[in-house]
């Protein structure tokens, strides 16, 4: 039985969510001078959760799960001749840490003799803002290239998928098999490939034997969107069953070292994400604008019956929609799971948000999903400036809340006719 | 069929597109409704004189479906205002407006197939007690009520001859019962004015007799009838008033014999310019 | 194996506690899918905000756990008109959307740290029930049902037959019909002068009442509450829709002998498999201890797949009464 990938507990992202830094002071001729034995108390509103301490190199890593916390250092462990810079300030509080974020903290340090520095990396609410707007954006571009086929599948055949995130996983846990060392070891690049065909075929599967038998029964959509949901749950456990209940990485591209762009620190991953993401949109767009098959899919997407007595092939329109929606949901599933680490939920989560791009962006079009997927990124990411970052995706449903009341069709959609 | 005298009510009157009736029940003024680029409705000033039976013609696309949307709160103008019995009932909901004495039917029937006809037909009567949330527990705060409604749907249903389906799903009815189900079920809301959106469509001729029967009873009961129908011979048969819609607007109105001979009428069903040469633009490859 | 002991326990599950709240759920949630055509995709949303509403109240404010019900109810009512307001007067779709988005966020809501004062966050709170459990008139077991099960358990079925009779006096009345017309045909509904969208609202509550309620009686007889995914996320959503279609959507007695019968089988397929992963019928790399756990949603999932698929009206339903298009 394909069974049994069990995909050995990668040294991966969970092992990287906490609060990190490195402690050194300049020397006098501006060399780095790394500072051993500092120590380091993390809190939250219950007591101390976790501390740590700096090593040879001066690097300390403490290690909480998601959620806000202060950190202090402990004054005693600083050694003899080194102070802080500013003595009254050894606490930073309300620092929220993500799934998946090394967050890094400066405690600007004082030699005897040294001339300070000015630490670069603060964390000033701008710099915040806009290392989140960036984050925002990158998750808005993954939303994105998941939804279109979303958009599109209810566009084409009234189905509103709920079994949509799972497509999404497919992808990601597909490249996880190809990639890892416990499946095929494949490089993540050509891994990622695979998966996509491999979510391209999964769309296939789902559309030629489930949702054209059903459509040929005369199924109605309300039964096919229950259905939907029992498939999405059977598909979800089934890749629980497979792939285990850890967040794993992929072999490559795993810890980088950051750079800075201006006030922010990216890392490479981050740029080709946006790249890989920005062209395959911009590819999309295109081919649904341009090429014939892309003006058949609008065209079912509009008026079904009148494209049908066109002289369109509607059945095979609709496999189309559904091998390109499943393909696109794997990629963003790959660029996800570099992201923020692969679990067998992962779709799930984003489902809902996936939800609120397309109902913001408008159901069925082929361009809501982009824009909705953008403002739903960038909104629940910037929330965290004010609220907790594990109740973020509230921000999601504020928005489905407030479109469905104001504007129902969203950005890009049409009113129906009543009567 | 004899061509109906004009109705004395009607004396008087100008036959042409909104003229003022001496007793109008239904007014409305300026009422447009676009759809993108399209104006689907642009009814400039209608009155519906009360009592009578008006027919509202036109080709198909001429709005007459639409008009009926927006009178009875199905659907809302960009524009425009209008009166029911001396009520502005512009911004009411459907239901609302249903309640206030204006019903409509549907051109697809709506006979609920899963509730069976005396379920529908005691759907139908208006302010019931027992459907109010609290009070629907108490069965004795609405029985009496009930038996009342009950044996008022008797009635309409031995008057329409539907009394022996009566323990019978809507939805094993055919289509002409279905008709007839939909009117009679109306009726049981005691209406002042009845719209009545293709009585006639997909009904046997057989039954079209006896449906014009009940057409013509509602008028003799003092209930007013406006109805959209595209068969001349019953429009000939019932209307004491037509009322002609073409690309959204009325352009015409009086007896069925003035609209007969009416030129702009003609202009609307054949169309205008059947004598010039068709002319097609190229297709340049642009997108759908 | 031990056929015998499986066959036994699984049995008692047909009147045990989760079949108990979940038909009261299951009751809740067939007035609005069975009876009104509502897609609600969020009920376990119902039941914990119930479940929290009596818990905080209890645990925090010490007030009597009478009045802790009441809080719940309460806060039941505005939940279902936050879901309802946006979402009545549009497709069904939306409103499937919305309450699995809303669902998800009360329960991350209630296990956050930031709110943690008032919710106990992720370790929940406990000892809520003990003026419930005070009352306790049993002694001895029954049934293999301990005392302190019995207590729960002997209230929370007169609860279901309670809200059986509520239902069935309602869709007796002229208040049901309207719903079922509503149901099937809103505009033939709003053109006989009824307000669709107000009685949609008023199912959506009551349902949402049922909901809070099972929530409640369930975390009573806990004694505690765990904001887990299991308890309140969506798994436990689907396994309510489960019960409730397969004893047939818009029938009196459906949701309660769905409940029974899926409680029953649940448990069945629990120890059977893992009586045979222990016996070794199921070699270990196939199937190990935790996986077992994840096959009931399997096997949940292509249930409910099948169901809608082959028997969508259920074991008692009536294919052609049927609130959807099958």
């Amino acid at each position: 039985m394909a069974g049994l990938f069990m995909f050995p507990a990668s040294v991966g992202a969970q092992d990287e969510t906490g609060f990190t830094g490195q402690i050194n002071v300049r020397d006098g001729e501006g060399g780095k001078v790394p500072i051993e034995g500092i120590r380091f108390v993390v809190e939250d509103g219950s007591g101390v959760v976790g501390e740590g301490v700096t090593d040879a190199d001066g690097v300390f890593f403490i290690p909480v799960p998601a959620g806000t916390y202060s950190i202090a250092v402990d004054v005693d462990s600083i050694p003899e001749g080194i102070t802080l810079r500013n003595p009254d300030r050894p606490q930073l509080d309300d620092l929220d840490i993500n799934d998946g974020q090394s967050r890094n903290v400066l405690f600007p340090l004082l030699g005897e003799g040294v001339v300070s520095t000015v630490g670069a990396g603060g964390d000033g609410l701008a710099t915040r803002a806009l290392r989140l707007a960036i984050d925002g954006i990158i998750f808005g571009l993954i939303i994105a290239m998941c939804s279109i086929g979303l958009s599109l599948i209810f566009g084409t055949t009234g189905l509103t998928n709920f079994a949509h995130g799972e497509l999404v996983t497919v992808g990601a846990l597909g490249a996880l098999l190809f990639n890892s060392t416990g499946g095929f070891g494949i490089h993540i690049v050509l891994a990622a490939i695979l998966a996509v065909l491999l979510a391209a075929a999964a769309g296939g599967v789902n559309e030629k034997f489930l949702w054209r038998p059903l459509r040929r029964r005369g199924t109605g959509l309300i039964a096919m969107l229950v259905i939907s949901i029992g498939l999405s749950i059977l598909g979800r456990y089934v890749l629980l069953y497979l792939a285990g209940g850890n967040r794993q990485k992929y072999e490559q591209f795993g810890t980088q070292t950051p750079f800075e762009i201006g006030p922010v620190s990216m890392v490479p991953r981050d740029l080709w994400i946006i790249g890989l993401s920005v062209v395959t949109l911009v590819l999309v767009a295109l081919a649904v604008q341009r090429t014939k098959t892309g003006k058949a899919m609008r065209a079912v997407a509009d008026n079904r019956d009148l494209a049908e007595s066109s002289g369109i092939d509607v059945d095979r329109v609709i496999l189309t929609v559904w091998v390109m929606g499943g393909g696109l949901a794997g990629f963003g599933g790959v660029l996800f799971g570099l992201n923020q680490g692969i679990r067998w939920d992962m779709g799930f989560e984003l489902l809902l948000l996936m939800f609120a791009a397309v109902t913001l962006g408008g159901l069925g079009t082929a361009y809501g999903p982009l824009f909705g997927s953008l403002i739903v990124g960038l909104f629940i990411n910037l929330s965290t400036l004010v609220v907790p970052p594990e109740v973020k995706n509230v921000g999601a449903l504020l928005i489905l809340v407030v479109i469905l009341l104001v504007r129902p069709q969203g950005l890009f959609g049409q009113r129906e006719r009543i009567g | 069929m004899s061509e109906q005298e004009l109705n004395p009510v009607f004396e008087g009157v100008s036959p042409t597109a909104g003229s003022a009736k001496p007793d109008a029940i239904l007014t409305a003024d300026k009422v447009t409704r676009r759809f993108g680029g399209l104006t689907a409705v642009n009814v400039d000033h209608l009155e519906i004189q009360r009592g009578v039976i008006t027919g509202l013609i036109g080709p198909n696309g001429a709005g007459k479906t639409t008009f009926f949307n927006l009178m009875t709160g199905f659907d809302t103008p960009n524009e425009g205002t209008w009166n029911f019995d001396g009520i502005d009932v512009g911004k009411l909901p459907a239901h609302v407006v249903a309640r206030k004495g204006m019903v409509r039917t549907f051109q697809l029937t709506k006979a609920l197939s899963r509730l069976s006809v005396i379920d529908n037909m005691k759907l139908g009567a208006m302010q019931q007690t027992g459907e109010s949330f609290f009070k629907a527990f108490v069965k004795g705060l609405w029985s009496a009520e009930e038996k009342a409604i009950e044996q008022r749907a008797d009635e309409l249903l031995e008057r329409f001859k539907l009394s022996h389906m009566r323990e019978e799903f809507a939805g094993t009815l055919s289509g002409g019962q279905r008709k007839l189900l939909e009117m009679a079920r109306a009726l049981m809301t005691d209406p002042k004015l009845i719209m009545l959106d293709e009585p006639m469509a997909g009904v046997n001729p057989a039954l079209t007799q006896s449906l014009l029967g009940h057409v013509k009873s509602l008028r003799d009961e003092g209930r007013t009838v406006v109805f959209v129908e595209h068969d001349m011979d019953v429009v000939r048969d019932i209307s004491d008033w037509v009322v002609v819609m073409a690309e959204g607007s009325v352009i015409a109105e009086g007896s069925h014999a003035s609209i007969g001979a009416n030129q702009a009428v003609i202009d609307a069903y054949l169309g205008t310019s059947h004598d010039q040469a068709l002319d097609f633009n190229e297709e340049d490859g642009e997108d759908a | 194996m031990d056929w015998a002991g499986i066959l036994s326990e699984s049995a008692r599950q047909f009147v045990g506690i989760q079949a108990m709240y979940f038909a009261i759920a299951a009751i809740g949630l067939n007035i609005h899918f069975g009876f009104t055509g509502l897609l609600n995709f969020g009920h376990a949303g119902f039941l914990a905000v119930g479940a929290y509403g009596l818990g905080v109240t209890v645990f925090w404010l010490e007030w009597p756990w009478w009045v802790g019900i009441i809080v719940g109810l309460l806060a039941s009512i505005v939940f279902a008109l936050i879901l309802g307001i946006p979402t009545l007067r549009l497709r069904a779709d939306y409103l499937a959307i919305v309450t699995i988005a809303a669902a998800e966020i009360v329960r991350i809501s209630v296990r956050t740290t930031a709110l943690a004062d008032v919710t106990g966050g992720s370790n929940g709170l406990n000892g809520f029930n003990r003026d419930f459990t005070a009352l306790n008139p049993y002694n001895d077991s029954f049934l293999g049902f301990r005392p302190d099960q019995l207590w729960p358990l002997t209230v929370g079925w007169i609860i279901v037959l309670l809200s059986v009779g509520v239902t069935y006096l309602l869709m007796r009345s002229p208040w049901g019909r309207v719903l079922k017309a509503v149901r099937e045909d809103e505009d033939a509904a709003r053109a006989l002068g009824k307000n669709a969208y107000s009685i949609k609202m008023q199912s959506l509550i009551l349902g949402g009442i049922f909901g809070a309620l099972a929530g409640m009686i369930w975390v009573l007889a806990q004694g505690s509450i765990q904001p887990s995914p299991q308890d309140f996320g969506a798994p436990k959503t689907f396994f309510i829709w489960v019960a409730m279609i397969l004893g047939g959507t818009g029938r009196l007695w459906g949701p309660v002998i769905g409940s029974m019968i899926f409680s029953a089988l649940l448990q069945f397929t629990d120890l059977t498999l893992r009586g045979a992963v222990s016996a070794g019928y199921i070699p270990e790399w196939l199937m190990d201890g935790v996986q077992v756990g994840q096959m009931r949603f399997i096997l949940m999932g292509l249930g409910l797949m099948l169901l809608m698929v082959f028997r969508p009206q259920g074991i008692f339903g009536d294919r052609r009464e049927m609130a959807l298009d099958v």
